[in-house]
């Protein structure tokens, strides 16, 4: 148990010590200092306000045996078999992380008719491979799912589960989290473990202005979700090496009162996370037929145009093309920012682009800070002259 | 049709600061605003009203002035409202805040509909909804985009999976997280929310909870618990390029070949 105590005694000048607070969870009540259900914990009024003013009490609470939990597992993403690419980066992390505490990597995969496909998972040196498959398991509900997960971690302890942050990942994790009662995570872009096996979480908080580090002390096993093209992926190996386990379950574990009528594939559209080089369009460009400079570039590149959120809130691009906390992480080969200021939302969502190169013509624009190449220069000179210079050397 | 929609008040910015000397949070005088995300789970409710009756509650847990977006959503047509809030309920990780959340649908009754927005702006996790979910044990779907059916057995929808777009019926009682574009959210009315100013908000604080142990909510019913805050990295390898308009094109020109996409 922890709480904040107040010793009216100790406060001094009330008001200083209601504008110390952070979140507006201190008040003037009646003359005396009071707390409010703004508060988050974040014990500032303790350790920057006058001494002794507001203590910190805290019980002691028991903590897990830790040592009973024991492996980093991977949970499977995948459609019909096809695994989706952030597994294997999860893999790549989660077995950095085991050697750092010599326990071993876990894949767990559940679904139907997935024996074979679950073989591919052998090529990136797995120790074990939980392989759940049973024909109520052939599409994601919540139910099921959250299951076979529930009897994977009661059977296996592992000391950490890590799933990827896809649509089906972001509902599964938190679903799972809750049935366990423990910590997740969400979105983490940067992972370790300590000594003591305790997950290092760091997660861009605030929309990416502050990076926050956070630990699930006390709780097993820890959850973290990660997006994808955040972490590396390992090099598949040509050889075979692991054990698939093959997991049942029982029954009516696996009823739902989800029925999915129906998988309706989207029109084979391009994805920005999937282009090598992306082309972003930001408040920069004046005119919406302006963009049209901007297209014909990433066409010139193989690439794809995106944007900022501005663009697409005006309706110049859609919201599918959007970069960013509120749109999406791409990791492309190559990335051109044009006419884009770079906040902290925005580069949150590429700053891991292998290169980043910025046309801004502010020299102060925060962007330069991110871009590996700033140019600073005009836009509407700068790209015309480039476009010809790419056509002419073709 | 019993419907709950969960709302929350969010600061109207995200420029905050960590000073580099004190590791302490600015503030600068940052404004609230509901959560943009709600807005559209506001909005599905109203049509889902429009279309088979019901009554709408909306939730919202924060401090006293969080109240402000319950009487928002009063003027798009909400028809009650209810504000969990203590301070013992403060530093709540998404665990702890989803039990909160929980305890507090309890309390209100059975509904037959709950509906979340996507995500927070200030916590983006989009882990709240799930969760609920589970200490309600109701079945939940995320990402959808579109109501395809609604009668008063089961609701048909369309969930947006990125590569493909799956159709479910899910039966009551259920919990969805919608999209941003499902529906255009309406604006505030000022008929409506002066017909509402004295509509009463509800006030739950953990004497009115099922669980009254104050372990299992605020920081104490957290498991995650954050270290430290620090500003993001900056990037250490940079150039910057002047010069004249033509010179820049041909250096970029020349830095493209170099690295082999022209």
């Amino acid at each position: 148990m922890e709480k904040l105590v107040i010793n009216q005694g100790l406060v001094g000048n009330i008001e200083d010590m209601v504008k110390l607070c952070p979140f507006n969870a201190m008040e003037n009540k009646n003359g005396e200092l009071a707390i409010n259900a703004a508060c988050k914990m974040c014990k500032i009024c303790v350790k920057k306000g006058p001494k002794g003013a507001v203590e910190y009490v805290e019980e002691k609470v028991a903590s897990v045996d830790k040592s009973l939990w024991k492996g980093i597992a991977v949970y499977v993403d995948h459609i019909d078999g096809n695994i989706h690419p952030v597994t294997y980066e999860l893999i790549g992390k989660a077995k950095e992380l085991a050697a750092k505490i010599n326990h071993p990597v876990y894949a767990i995969m559940m679904g139907s008719n997935i024996s074979e496909e679950s073989r591919e998972l052998l090529h990136y040196s797995v120790d074990k491979i939980f392989v759940y498959d049973n024909q109520s398991l052939d599409r994601f509900k919540i139910e099921p799912y959250t299951a076979v997960l529930e009897d994977f971690v009661s059977k296996l302890h592992p000391t950490a589960i890590l799933i990827g942050a896809t649509p089906v990942g972001r509902q599964l994790a938190p679903r799972l989290a809750a049935r366990l009662k423990t910590g997740l995570t969400a979105d983490c872009t940067i992972l370790d473990i300590n000594e003591e096996t305790d997950l290092v979480q760091i997660r861009p908080a605030f929309g990416g202005n502050i990076m926050a580090q956070i630990l699930t002390p006390n709780h097993r096993p820890q959850m973290a979700t990660v997006r994808y093209k955040v972490m590396d992926a390992p090099k598949r190996s040509s050889e075979e090496t692991g054990e698939i386990v093959s997991c049942e379950i029982g029954g009516d574990r696996l009823n739902s009162n989800i029925e999915v009528l129906d998988i309706i594939a989207k029109e084979k559209e391009q994805h920005i996370e999937a282009s090598e080089v992306l082309v972003v369009a930001g408040r920069g460009i004046k005119k919406v037929e302006d963009l049209r400079m901007v297209q014909e570039l990433a066409d010139l590149l193989d690439g794809q145009l995106a944007c900022t959120r501005p663009m697409m809130e005006a309706g110049w691009i859609e919201a599918k093309r959007q970069v960013g906390l509120s749109g999406r992480t791409v990791r492309p080969k190559l990335i051109i920012t044009v006419g884009v200021s770079g906040s902290v939302q925005f580069t949150a969502g590429m700053n891991n682009s292998e290169h980043i190169i910025a046309i801004n013509k502010d020299e102060n624009a925060p962007i330069f800070k991110t871009a590996h190449y700033g140019i600073v220069g005009d836009l509407y000179e700068i790209i015309p002259n480039l476009i010809s210079q790419i056509k002419a050397s073709r | 049709m019993n419907i709950l929609v969960c709302i929350k008040q969010v600061p109207d910015s995200n420029k905050v600061e960590v000073d580099p000397v004190t590791g302490v949070l600015k503030r600068n005088g940052i404004e609230s605003k509901m959560n943009p995300y709600d807005l559209y789970a506001i909005e599905s409710a109203l049509r889902i009203r429009e279309e088979i009756g019901g009554t709408i509650t909306a939730l919202t847990m924060g401090p006293g002035q969080a109240a402000s977006v319950i009487r928002e959503a009063f003027a798009m047509g909400v028809d009650q409202g209810a504000l969990i809030s203590d301070r013992r309920f403060g530093g709540a990780d998404v665990l702890a805040t989803s039990y909160t959340i929980s305890q507090g649908i309890k309390l209100l009754g059975d509904f037959d509909l709950i509906l979340c927005g996507k995500q927070t702006t200030d916590g983006d996790t989009a882990q709240v909804g799930p969760e609920v979910s589970e200490y309600l044990n109701i079945p939940s779907v995320s990402n959808v985009s579109k109501i395809v059916e609604i009668n008063p057995e089961f609701i048909t929808v369309e969930m947006d999976m990125t590569h493909d777009i799956e159709v479910a019926k899910i039966k009551y009682p259920c919990l969805l997280s919608v999209d941003k574009d499902i529906f255009m959210p309406r604006l505030p009315s000022y008929l409506k929310k002066e017909q509402t100013k004295d509509l009463e908000i509800r006030v739950i604080s953990l004497d009115q909870l099922e669980d009254q142990d104050e372990k299992h909510y605020g920081l104490n019913g957290s498991p995650t618990q954050v270290q430290r805050i620090f500003p993001p990295a900056v990037n250490s390898h940079r150039e910057i390029w002047t010069g004249t308009q033509q010179e820049l094109s041909d250096q970029l020109h020349n830095k493209l070949q170099e690295l082999k996409f022209v």
